[in-house]
């Protein structure tokens, strides 16, 4: 008999899956630092990640915290920037530096067999770096190089402006550095900054894959002994002062043949109540690729290769945001149709096919975002830096397991309103 | 090691099963052996178009995304010169909804024309995204060209220009499909929470029934060996000079590919690597420099390609790239520098097998090299790999007739 390929086999609904974020272990070092760690997987690997408070929002001057973040491993009061590098890479291990608005990250990648040569250089780092000027010149000059190539790009320039509107150019979320910036930093601005935010900062550690069985003992001899934690860090609090003017037509580069389209709102950060509903109202506007805003804007008219709407969840702010470079003749076009879309989600009630298909996609895809360690590790840092518990992955799913169309209608109406999106294109 | 059972069906379809019971997903993953040096020069950019419109209908379902969406599924699939790969991560007990997608587009595409004039104007877009609207964006399809006179390679995947993606007919399309999307010219594999039995007995429900084509019998041009230094000037819009070398190296099949691929870590690996080191750091002539291959099935490009500190003329950059060429051509490297890249490489092959994503990739890819158990051997070949080895393979590609220099230059 033939097999009949017209009906879909039988599923299993995502919203009947029994999710579970597993649990972390944790412990403390001698100097109070805390450790959450996940162990798991079947490659022998792990990960540290030494967060530090240390993110923008505690510099003084713009750059502060990204040029001392980056420079960890550029010379130690033992060691060149090339003797760092070098003892890392030849064991195959890679130690990456982040920093973003909050926290700036210190990521040791390794194989498990290789952890306890690696992990004393990650304590050298954080307690002797030394800032040589030669290495602060070469990466000034670098990084204004790389600027000037950035500024040729149109979607460079409206991922600046836009978070500038929003949040105000005072304001971490909305500031960004010029050239000027670059040129202003000296080693005395980065030792200082060292000294409060890292050597005596305040740090929290994630690990996760497989461990070596003395892994606790190695964090202490090379971690635990380090003066962290000791003095209190404030957290900073900056006003956010938003951009009056909503809408902005920018030229970059006159012989663009593309626009960068930028649509943005304010929104609530994951401690509000919405938030876990207003997920599943974005999954339907533009969060996957079977949105509305893909299925119009790319899948029916082909006027961009992606579009996308998001919600940016800062630690204490947040913005909904579309995003996506159309041609440049049909961006007014795409323009509409993002707002055309809003108007729908405001005025008619989700057909619950429609629905109970986000709500599938967004538990299989959570479901896959939870399979293996390093995964895991990540959301739980994600959850602990935003003091976050469990009680919010287990009430996100049940809210998307029940949220209605009548709610979905309710909070496009509340935060879908064209009136409050700032617009900007680039050309 | 990653075990996997294979088998074949009567269709030619190869399938591949690798078990892994700790993660509740699986991943089904259909390479078609057809990418884009398998295309007609007129007619570029079609292996790559193709990998659109698959989304666009099959035969028998009207959409490909929405029922695996509703089943929690997520997919992609990428194009390169020389194959074409689709992908779902899927909840590992909504498996057979992979199953019925994937067969029923190996079966027929619907071929509908509103699919097809739709995903000529995205892949357009993406054409200009990433090629027209991006500085530099046109150095590669600049390099191809220069770099290969007969050899497919010479067409980027996106195709050698707009006009063949805008001019392609519905018969293209059609003709494309029934010579390459066939089972006996596909690999499948499955990994994840899934037992052999099980996907052996719905490959066979459902890839089983699909016709087999005319077998593709692949004979591409040979790349002559290159006989002179060739060069290119550009001008552009851009903010820095770059420049860009390549040399051609061996295929995947060649006895140097691990050493020429430990080249490219010694030079280019990382920033203890010798061209960061040397160039960016010590004397500060690049504000960024890579040194790289693609790994292609055929002999492909060994490049080294960087952007020049302002004020640092092309000449002396060039000659700065060279020194540290003869260097690696004419002092042995010692026995350190070399375990540190071998060990760079069991990393990266470590890290890479974590998810089931990744061996999935990985035993399709090795399946399509002739075993998917080069997968295992590896690593083992590149340990195999010595100091005068690395010198040798050297010497024979770094000659300066082997060479294509693009010049870039800001017109600012």
């Amino acid at each position: 008999m033939a097999v009949d390929r017209i009906v879909a086999p039988i599923i299993k609904d995502a919203i009947d899956f029994d999710i579970q974020l597993k649990p972390y272990q944790k412990f403390a070092l001698d100097n109070g630092v805390e450790v959450y760690a996940f162990e798991g997987g079947s490659q022998e690997v792990l990960l540290v990640d030494m967060v530090f408070d240390a993110g923008n929002t505690y510099e003084e001057k713009n750059w502060v915290a990204a040029a001392t973040n980056f420079l960890l491993k550029n010379g130690t009061s033992t060691k060149t920037s090339f003797e760092i590098t070098d003892a890392f890479e030849f064991y195959g291990a890679h130690l990456n530096r982040t920093c973003t608005n909050e926290t700036a990250t210190v990521t040791l990648h390794c194989l498990t067999k290789h952890f306890e040569e690696v992990i004393p250089l990650m304590g050298e780092i954080v307690s002797q770096a030394t800032f040589p000027e030669k290495e602060i010149a070469i990466l000034k000059q670098n990084q204004i190089q790389r600027l000037l190539l950035n500024l040729k790009k149109g979607d460079f320039i409206a991922n600046r402006l836009i978070d500038e509107y929003l949040f105000g150019f005072e304001h971490p979320y909305g500031k960004y550095s010029v050239e000027q910036d670059y040129k202003n930093i000296n080693r005395e601005d980065l030792m200082a900054f060292y000294d409060k935010y890292y050597k005596q900062g305040k740090c929290v550690i994630f690990i996760a894959g497989k461990f070596p069985s003395n892994i606790e003992a190695l964090l202490n001899k090379h971690i635990g002994q380090l003066a962290l934690n000791k003095k209190e860090i404030k957290e900073q609090i900056h006003p956010i002062v938003s951009a009056t003017q909503k809408k902005y037509s920018i030229v970059n580069d006159a012989a663009s043949v593309q626009g960068s389209i930028r649509l943005a709102r304010h929104f609530p950060n994951r401690h509000h109540p919405d938030f876990p509903a207003a997920q599943v109202l974005n999954n339907i506007f533009g969060g996957f690729f079977g949105s509305r805003l893909m299925s119009n804007i790319r899948e029916d008219k082909g006027y961009t290769y992606g579009i996308h709407s998001y919600l940016q969840n800062y630690k204490h702010a947040g913005a909904w945001m579309v995003s996506t470079d159309a041609g440049k003749d049909v961006c007014k076009a795409t323009i509409e149709e993002v707002y055309k879309e809003m108007k729908k989600l405001r005025e008619t009630l989700v057909e619950p096919d429609e629905l109970k298909l986000v709500k599938n996609y967004m538990l299989g895809a959570l479901l896959g975002d939870l399979d293996g360690p390093f995964q895991i590790i990540s959301r739980w840092k994600s959850y602990l830096l935003n003091d976050l518990t469990a009680d919010y992955f287990y009430n996100t799913i049940q809210v998307v397991r029940e949220v209605q169309p009548e709610q979905i209608l309710a909070l496009a109406n509340t935060y879908l309103k064209e009136e409050d999106f700032y617009e900007l294109v680039v050309y | 090691m990653i075990q996997f059972e294979k088998f074949q069906l009567d269709n030619g379809l190869k399938v591949l099963v690798h078990q892994d019971t700790s993660t509740p997903m699986a991943v089904v993953n259909v390479l078609y052996n057809v990418g884009a040096k398998d295309e007609d020069p007129t007619k570029t950019g079609f292996a790559h178009l193709f990998e659109h419109l698959m989304f666009g209908g099959s035969i028998n379902i009207p959409v490909y995304d929405e029922p695996l969406q509703r089943a929690g599924g997520e997919n992609n699939a990428y194009t390169t010169n020389d194959l074409t790969n689709y992908y779902c991560q899927i909840p590992a007990e909504n498996i057979e909804t992979a199953f019925w997608l994937e067969s029923d587009r190996m079966l027929s595409l619907a071929f509908s024309k509103k699919s097809l004039e739709v995903q000529r104007k995205v892949v357009c877009e993406e054409f200009k995204e990433h090629y027209i609207n991006k500085p530099y964006g046109d150095a590669w399809h600049k390099m191809r060209s220069l770099a290969y006179t007969k050899h497919p390679y010479r067409w980027m995947t996106i195709g050698a220009s707009l006009s063949h993606v805008e001019d392609a007919t519905m018969q293209d399309v059609k003709d494309f499909f029934f010579q390459f999307y066939r089972p006996n010219n596909a690999i499948l594999v499955v990994t994840g929470n899934v037992q052999t039995d099980q996907v052996k007995q719905l490959a066979e429900k459902w890839f089983g029934p699909i016709e087999a084509g005319t077998a593709y019998v692949r004979s591409l041009p040979k790349e002559p060996v290159q006989e002179k230094s060739r060069t290119m000037d550009v001008r552009a819009d851009v903010p820095l000079d770059m420049l860009m070398m390549t040399w051609h190296m061996g295929g995947r099949f060649d006895e140097g590919y691990h050493a020429t691929d430990l080249i490219t870590e010694v030079l280019g690996g990382g920033t203890s690597a010798r061209l960061y080191e040397q160039l960016i750091k010590v004397k500060q002539i690049f504000s960024s420099i890579d040194c790289y291959h693609f790994g292609t099935v055929d002999p492909g490009l060994l490049v080294i390609e960087g952007k020049l500190v302002k004020g640092i003329s092309m000449t002396v950059a060039e000659k700065a790239v060279l020194d540290e060429i003869e260097k690696i051509k004419n002092e042995i490297l010692d026995a350190k520098e070399v375990q540190k890249v071998i060990n760079k490489t069991e990393s990266v092959i470590c890290f890479e097998d974590m998810s089931i994503m990744n061996r999935a990739h990985s035993l399709a890819f090795y399946e399509l090299l002739g075993d998917a158990d080069l997968m295992n051997k590896e690593l083992s070949l590149y340990q195999k790999v010595t100091p005068s080895m690395i010198q040798q393979t050297a010497k024979q590609i770094f000659q300066d007739t082997n060479r294509n220099t693009l010049y870039y230059y800001s017109k600012s």
